[in-house]
């Protein structure tokens, strides 16, 4: 088959200190483009012919190409990870598209995902989320006895839903607003379902909010994009999570000093 | 206090403040529309309940200026938060796909910004007794002053003024179609079988909210509700 990419093409000149904006989309035509491939493997296809003809090969995330690893996220026909729910964008095949079909393919656009080059953007700003308080922090030791603390079987899916996030940042690049309140409410989620979270969720729910919040993530106005276009399916419902278990922090809040509460009362 | 303003200034803060103060100001809508349906009981029942209101003196002050300042936190706070969520995205997509969102909650910015210059126009008409002067001299004329019905009737006797009534009451139908259901979301409701029962009566009660409004004005127009005379 064929077909004609719309590519986010980084200038050659753009540096560190202005890559937001430096660039523009540039056509491409490619032939004999199998539809057994990857989406992925297309982008290969057409580095290489780039490479012979001496040009700058498109610069594009990927590790794991089986799905588990999260970086190779890029905006096609602007749906983060392509057309195909529950997807990411190495599992994606070109039979998804018609053929001769225009493709057009952009980087995800966020303001705490400044792009490095092409479709490379950096989500260190996810990393920074998750060191504030996506852990536990008491020292666990060896593995205990499976059963020896009990968790309610909805408790552990509701967990495990949660848990299967890859930090692709497909939520933020989806979401109107920029929010990552999908990814930190799976976070928030993954833990306070389970006995070990639970010790820790005061703490837990305002640091993450905290961290997410100096990065300039947007704010979530509940349009559930990030839902549909999350490549694990992760659903809206951690956002009430974490909604829920930021406000619950809040109220228990207490001033530092216990003296004189009371007043003269 | 630094605790409070913390709180507003933190995304779900935000939200949450969004959340409570659209929740009281739904329930003024509902108490709003319920004092209004007896306009259909006829003059002395609607005046009688004008007078009472008005009776209140200091008390009526205290609600006026109460919902004032739920009405100026949640449209500063929403001016706020889709502020800080433009420059969350300082460069657009080249092409943009929209998934699942709702027309309603696409437009939320742009339906509440049309209530609150719809508010506006509605206390200079009613309140104000500024944009038509000779409705609102109607009011004074009768009923030792209350004379609410023959101010109203009148004024929806004008087609143009109930096509703009009308028309605002869908921009509201929108407004809390998306709102009532959200808020219960960004309150942490996160019950499967609730939240689908409070996603169908967002619906359902944006509906009846905002039919019941226009229902009013179009009845006087259509004589169901008799102009005075
Ligand atoms: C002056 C006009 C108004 C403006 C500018 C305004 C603006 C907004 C904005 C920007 C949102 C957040 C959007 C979102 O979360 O998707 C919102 C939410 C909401 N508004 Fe308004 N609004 C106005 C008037 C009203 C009125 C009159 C009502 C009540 C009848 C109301 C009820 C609500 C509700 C219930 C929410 C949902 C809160 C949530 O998402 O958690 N608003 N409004
Ligand atoms: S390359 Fe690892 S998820 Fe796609």
């Amino acid at each position: 088959m064929k077909v004609v990419l719309h590519i986010w093409r980084q200038s050659k000149k753009s540096t560190q200190q202005n890559f937001a904006q430096d660039g523009k989309m540039v056509r491409y035509e490619l032939d004999h483009v199998s539809a057994d491939m990857s989406f992925l493997e297309m982008l290969d296809v057409l580095n290489e012919q780039l490479t012979k003809k001496g040009e700058e090969p498109v610069a594009f995330d990927h590790d794991c190409r089986e799905g588990i690893c999260g970086s190779c996220g890029v905006m096609i026909d602007g749906q983060p990870h392509g057309p195909q729910r529950g997807t990411t964008t190495c599992q994606l095949h070109m039979r998804s598209f018609k053929d001769g079909a225009e493709i057009y393919i952009e980087p995800w656009r966020a303001a705490a995902f400044p792009v490095v080059r092409d479709l490379v953007v950096d989500r260190a700003s996810f990393d920074r989320v998750v060191q504030s308080g996506a852990f536990i922090s008491v020292n666990t030791g060896a593995a205990q006895d499976a059963n020896a603390i009990p968790v309610p079987k909805p408790d552990a899916d509701k967990a495990f839903d949660a848990a299967t996030c890859i930090g692709c940042g497909a939520c933020v690049a989806a979401c109107k607003n920029a929010s990552a309140m999908l990814f930190v409410g799976a976070k928030v989620s993954h833990f306070v379902h389970l006995p070990q979270g639970r010790v820790e969720r005061e703490l837990r729910a305002k640091n993450l909010v905290a961290a997410m919040d100096k990065e300039g993530f947007g704010n979530c106005t509940n349009q559930y994009e990030c839902e549909a276009a999350c490549p694990k399916e992760i659903p809206v419902r951690v956002i009430a999570d974490m909604n829920r278990e930021y406000l619950r922090s809040k109220i228990k809040e207490e001033p530092p000093s216990n003296k004189r509460v009371g007043g003269d009362g | 206090m630094t605790w409070l303003f913390q709180f507003w200034r933190s995304s779900i803060g935000g939200k949450v403040i969004m959340a409570i103060t659209g929740f009281l100001l739904f329930g003024f809508v509902i108490a709003h529309l319920l004092g209004n349906l007896q306009l259909l009981s006829g003059p002395d029942k609607i005046n009688a309940y004008a007078k009472m209101l008005h009776d209140l003196g200091p008390l009526l002050w205290v609600a006026r200026i109460g919902l004032l300042a739920i009405f100026v936190l949640h449209v500063a706070t929403g001016i706020r938060l889709s502020r800080a969520n433009k420059a969350a995205r300082p460069v657009p997509y080249a092409r943009e796909a929209t998934l699942q969102a709702t027309f309603a909650s696409r437009s939320m910015v742009l339906t509440g910004l049309s209530l609150l210059a719809f508010i506006v126009y509605h206390l200079l008409h009613f309140t104000l007794g500024v944009t038509n002067p000779e409705h609102y001299a109607r009011k004074a004329a009768g009923a030792g002053g209350h004379d609410v019905y023959a101010m109203v009737t009148t004024s929806f006797s004008n087609p143009a003024i109930v096509a703009a009534y009308v028309v605002f009451q869908v921009v509201l139908f929108f407004h809390l179609k998306h709102g009532i259901q959200s808020l219960a979301q960004t309150l942490g409701l996160s019950h499967r079988r609730f939240m689908a029962m409070i996603q169908k009566l967002s619906f359902l009660l944006a509906a009846v909210l905002a039919g019941g409004n226009a229902i009013l004005a179009l009845s006087v127009l259509f004589g169901i509700v008799k102009a005075a005379q």
